[in-house]
């Protein structure tokens, strides 16, 4: 028995952190005439591709007309100018094809998979194109889509995690374009109009806020000329503009009465942005803190230790201006102060005294092990193309990712955590009952 | 969703079967003891899927232990007599994994997802914790708490959740797909440490168990992996579960469920239907049978142009949101089951009947041949799609193998489905989605009573 126990230990213990690169797809990218910058990987493995296109055009981009960009997104798919809905979708599943549209609070996409067979993929390009280009925005289709949303707003209401989530970003953003919710409230979704939706295409919807990711079975000029042929079904038009930089918040504390069993408890505050100088420090950092899902100090401490919470984590969202720090739990009632202590004291603990040796060592050893399981899929990668056009990262943001992973050291996560999670601007909300009752 | 795999409880799974030959490059094995061991080669990344399978689940449960199986999963992690609480999962961490594991009516599954030189030091951990369980009752104690809380998440804070819940026990008279899989409230508080010694002793042996693994591997140096860490353990006695077959239902079953924290109304309706394990076991349902109501599936809900989204979300406009499902890889009698949302200014009771009669529409126009066309282009697609995801295809075939099936049957799936005329779609419908066999449930908000 202690042979085996060795065993598992020398398992453990002999890992050595690899400084070596590792390698990640081989990236072309170039822009087209009309403007649109293009990210392209041969997957030749299985016939099919994907193509993603995403535009500066996600909720932040609003204004007044909350809820704007992400109904717009919705309605991409239903209907063009030559097709109304049902014949779109007719001819849409006759492809085989699956064409998704969605709208976060930076971008708006629309995402095609398709066999690569031409039989198959010319109509289904031919398509997204009308989709993305000459969307119909029918007079039912967006009376439908709004009432859909009025339905979507009370369903919110019924859930725990989509009042904290709202209420989170509400607290953390104040008057940013980001503390808003994506799909807006009633009062604005229910004043928007046809034109409100056709403008707001017209503006963000246009091939120098567009971004193209193209990967799968097909060869450089096939991406080529779809990228090409794509960008230009639309206006060249402008780049949106830089959205407002994010303001530091005062560490504010609020309650959110609602009748569930569970208390619902996050903490966070505006975290980083993309190309982040301190990015390396706060990914390796949180992975040790909250990110490493079974082995982080949150569910440690949270979870294990104490039977607290099913899930307790924290992780950073990237986007283009800062995205939140989000430390998160749900427990009972009756727990709920001793769980907000020990989440708060191991915050508060990592912050002032950097992370503990042996978890830093497991985060990176988790973060460069696992690094091929990042890229192994098409779908993962065309994600990752996606990302990486979108915010201007590097090309060989991938291929640097494992040895920047390694670079990162105790004092550069210490410092990093010192100086962006500072906890007297932590903000704090809990959704569940005001007090804790005995009799239920 | 096309697939074999649409899996209902805790397990989030979409896509479909493999179309290409998967036989080719996939390799089947067992062991001395049972331990049976599929190994599908797929070079496309050097990673791998490992997954252990055990044929155990809620559905082999009884009154009192509801929730075991469950319960049992999450002590998988804590402790055997080689290592300490949270070292299989640090060990993991370490070399660069993604692990977890889930529980479904008919099966429990841990897996892993590594590079794919990892694959003998899955087996290494796996093989620890099929045979060396220790479940400390201080442990035990603090875990169940997380089962309850996430029982709470999951379920009980969640309306629809709970009234779908309460739409499967009144569903189901003597089948015990009547049980939640994370267990009635009561039962998981009322859960030993003994009640999970004794469910692990019956069940976790590697005549049991299946292993799947997937990756960038060469089937027979996993198989002579597998016969390293595997072969050793003994085989155990596992006596099957008493069948518990559905009785017959006799007429319309229906559930009212009120919530103080709904917001919406919410419809729930399902049809007792039979799975492809009864059509393989037994003379009275025809395979083809599964295969049509699979298509009658996607006819209802396959894509936006399916009927439900062209007639009740557009057209008639009376259902913000309306779904169909069925899942055949199943051990015993299932659902085949409807959700929908109405639309402000319609009634849950209108809202079932134009489910209704889009029902009996199908029945007396099944599907025409271009819906027909679509359909089988999309699950032709789907199968294309399907591969780029290793998680995925081990999934369905540790799926089928769990509930009895054979995973070649994933092959065969495509051809199956093609095969499928437009009159044996109706033909289901008119055998299976019948009133007597239907469950409905209404969710009404307390406000709007």
């Amino acid at each position: 028995m202690i042979a085996r126990i060795n065993r598992f230990l020398f398992v453990l213990g002999s890992l050595v952190l690899s400084v070596d690169s590792i390698a990640g797809p081989s990236i072309e990218s170039w822009t087209t005439d009309a403007g649109a910058r293009v990210l392209y990987v041969q997957a030749p493995e299985i016939p099919m591709f994907d193509v993603r296109v995403t535009f500066a055009a996600g909720s932040a981009r609003d204004g007044e007309q909350k809820g704007v960009a992400n109904i717009t997104s919705a309605l991409l798919t239903q209907g063009t100018d030559e097709l109304d809905a049902n014949a779109f979708s007719d001819q849409l599943g006759a492809t085989g094809a699956k064409l998704s549209t969605g709208a976060r609070r930076d971008m708006a996409y629309l995402g095609l998979r398709t066999m690569a067979q031409e039989e198959y993929s010319v109509p289904a390009l031919a398509l997204m194109e009308a989709a993305m280009a000459r969307p119909r925005f029918a007079v039912d289709a967006i009376d439908r889509l709004k009432a859909r949303a009025m339905i979507a707003f009370r369903h919110k209401q019924q859930s725990p995690g989509a009042i904290i989530d709202e209420a989170f970003y509400a607290d953390v953003y104040g008057e940013h374009p980001y503390g808003s919710p994506p799909d807006g409230n009633e009062e604005s979704v229910a004043a928007l109009k046809r034109d409100d939706f056709s403008a707001f295409h017209q503006r963000h919807y246009v091939a120098r806020n567009m971004v193209i990711a193209i990967v799968g079975a097909l060869d450089k000029d096939r991406a080529q000329s779809i990228a090409t042929r794509l960008s230009a079904a639309l206006p060249q038009g402008e780049a949106a503009p830089a959205l407002p930089e994010v303001l530091p918040t005062t560490g504010a504390s609020r309650h959110i009465e609602f009748s569930s069993i569970q208390s619902h408890v996050r903490v966070g505050l505006p975290g980083m942005r993309r190309g982040d100088a301190d990015y390396f420090p706060l990914l390796v950092g949180n992975h040790a803190l909250g990110g490493n899902s079974l082995v982080s100090l949150l569910f440690k401490e949270i979870r294990s230790k104490r039977g607290l919470s099913y899930s307790a984590s924290s992780h950073f969202t990237p986007m283009a201006q800062a995205g939140p720090f989000v430390a998160t739990l749900q427990t009972d009632r009756s727990q709920q102060d001793e769980a907000v202590r020990v989440l708060n004291e191991t915050l508060a603990d990592f912050v002032n005294n950097g992370p503990p040796d042996d978890a830093l060592k497991a985060a990176k050893q988790n973060l460069v092990g696992g690094f091929p399981l990042r890229i192994d899929s098409n779908q993962k990668i065309t994600e990752y193309l996606a990302m990486i056009g979108f915010y201007k990262l590097p090309l060989d943001y991938l291929d640097t990712f494992t040895t920047s992973v390694a670079a990162v050291t105790s004092e550069s996560v210490r410092d990093a955590f010192k100086r962006r999670l500072v906890l007297d601007q932590l903000v704090t909300v809990i959704v569940g009952r005001a007090k804790a009752s005995d009799d239920s | 969703m096309r697939t074999f795999a649409m899996i209902a409880i805790l397990v989030a799974s979409s896509g479909s079967p493999l179309a290409l030959a998967a036989s080719e490059r996939t390799h089947e094995f067992t062991l001395d003891n049972g331990l049976e061991l599929i190994v599908q080669e797929d070079h496309r990344a050097p990673v791998a899927a490992i997954m252990v399978w055990y044929r155990v689940g809620s559905s082999y449960e009884y009154d009192g232990i509801t929730g075991v199986s469950h319960a049992l999963e999450h002590m998988m992690f804590k402790s055997t007599k080689t290592l300490g609480v949270g070292e299989f999962s640090a060990i993991v961490a370490a070399n660069g994994g993604r692990e977890n594991a889930f529980t479904s009516s008919d099966f429990t599954a841990y897996f892993q997802q590594w590079s794919a030189e990892n694959v003998s030091l899955s087996f290494k951990l796996e093989a620890d914790r099929m045979q060396n369980l220790v479940i400390d009752d201080a442990e035990f104690a603090k875990e169940i708490n997380v089962v309850l809380e996430e029982r709470r998440l999951r379920t009980d804070d969640n309306p629809q959740a709970l009234a779908s819940e309460a739409t499967r026990a009144a569903a189901y008279q003597t089948s015990t797909y009547r049980y939640p899989v994370i267990g009635w409230e009561s039962d998981i508080q009322n859960m030993t440490g003994d009640d999970l010694r004794q469910w692990y002793s019956r069940w976790y042996g590697p005549n049991n168990a299946t292993v799947v693994v997937v990756g960038d591997v060469d089937a027979q140096a996993v198989l002579a992996l597998a016969k390293e860490h595997f072969g050793l353990i003994k085989a155990r006695t596992i006596a099957p579960p008493k069948p518990r077959p559905e009785v017959p239902q006799r007429g319309i079953k229906r559930v009212s469920f009120s919530s103080d924290k709904a917001r919406i109304p919410f419809l729930v309706m399902g049809y007792k239907a039979p799975v492809l394990l009864q059509a393989v076991a037994d003379s009275d349902i025809e395979s083809w049978e599964i295969y049509a109501l699979d298509v009658l599936s996607e006819a209802l809900d396959g894509d936006a142009s399916a009927r439900l989204q062209r007639n009740l979300v557009r057209g008639r406009e009376v259902a913000s949101h309306v779904s169909a499902g069925y899942s055949s890889a199943q051990r015993m009698t299932t659902l085949f089951q409807f959700s929908a949302v109405p639309r402000d200014g319609t009634s849950l009771e209108q809202l079932e009947k134009a489910i209704l009669a889009e029902i009996d529409e199908l029945k007396r126009v099944p599907p025409t041949a271009n819906e027909l066309e679509r359909i089988k282009t999309q699950v032709v697609a789907d199968s294309v799609f399907e591969r780029d995801s290793m998680q995925h295809q081990a999934i369905i075939i540790g799926s089928l193998e769990s509930v009895g099936l054979d995973w070649r049957l994933n092959d065969a799936y495509t051809a199956n489905i093609k095969a499928v005329t437009s009159e044996q779609v109706r033909l289901v419908a008119e055998k299976y989605l019948r009133p007597e066999s239907l469950t409905v449930a209404h969710l009404l908000p307390e406000a709007a009573q």
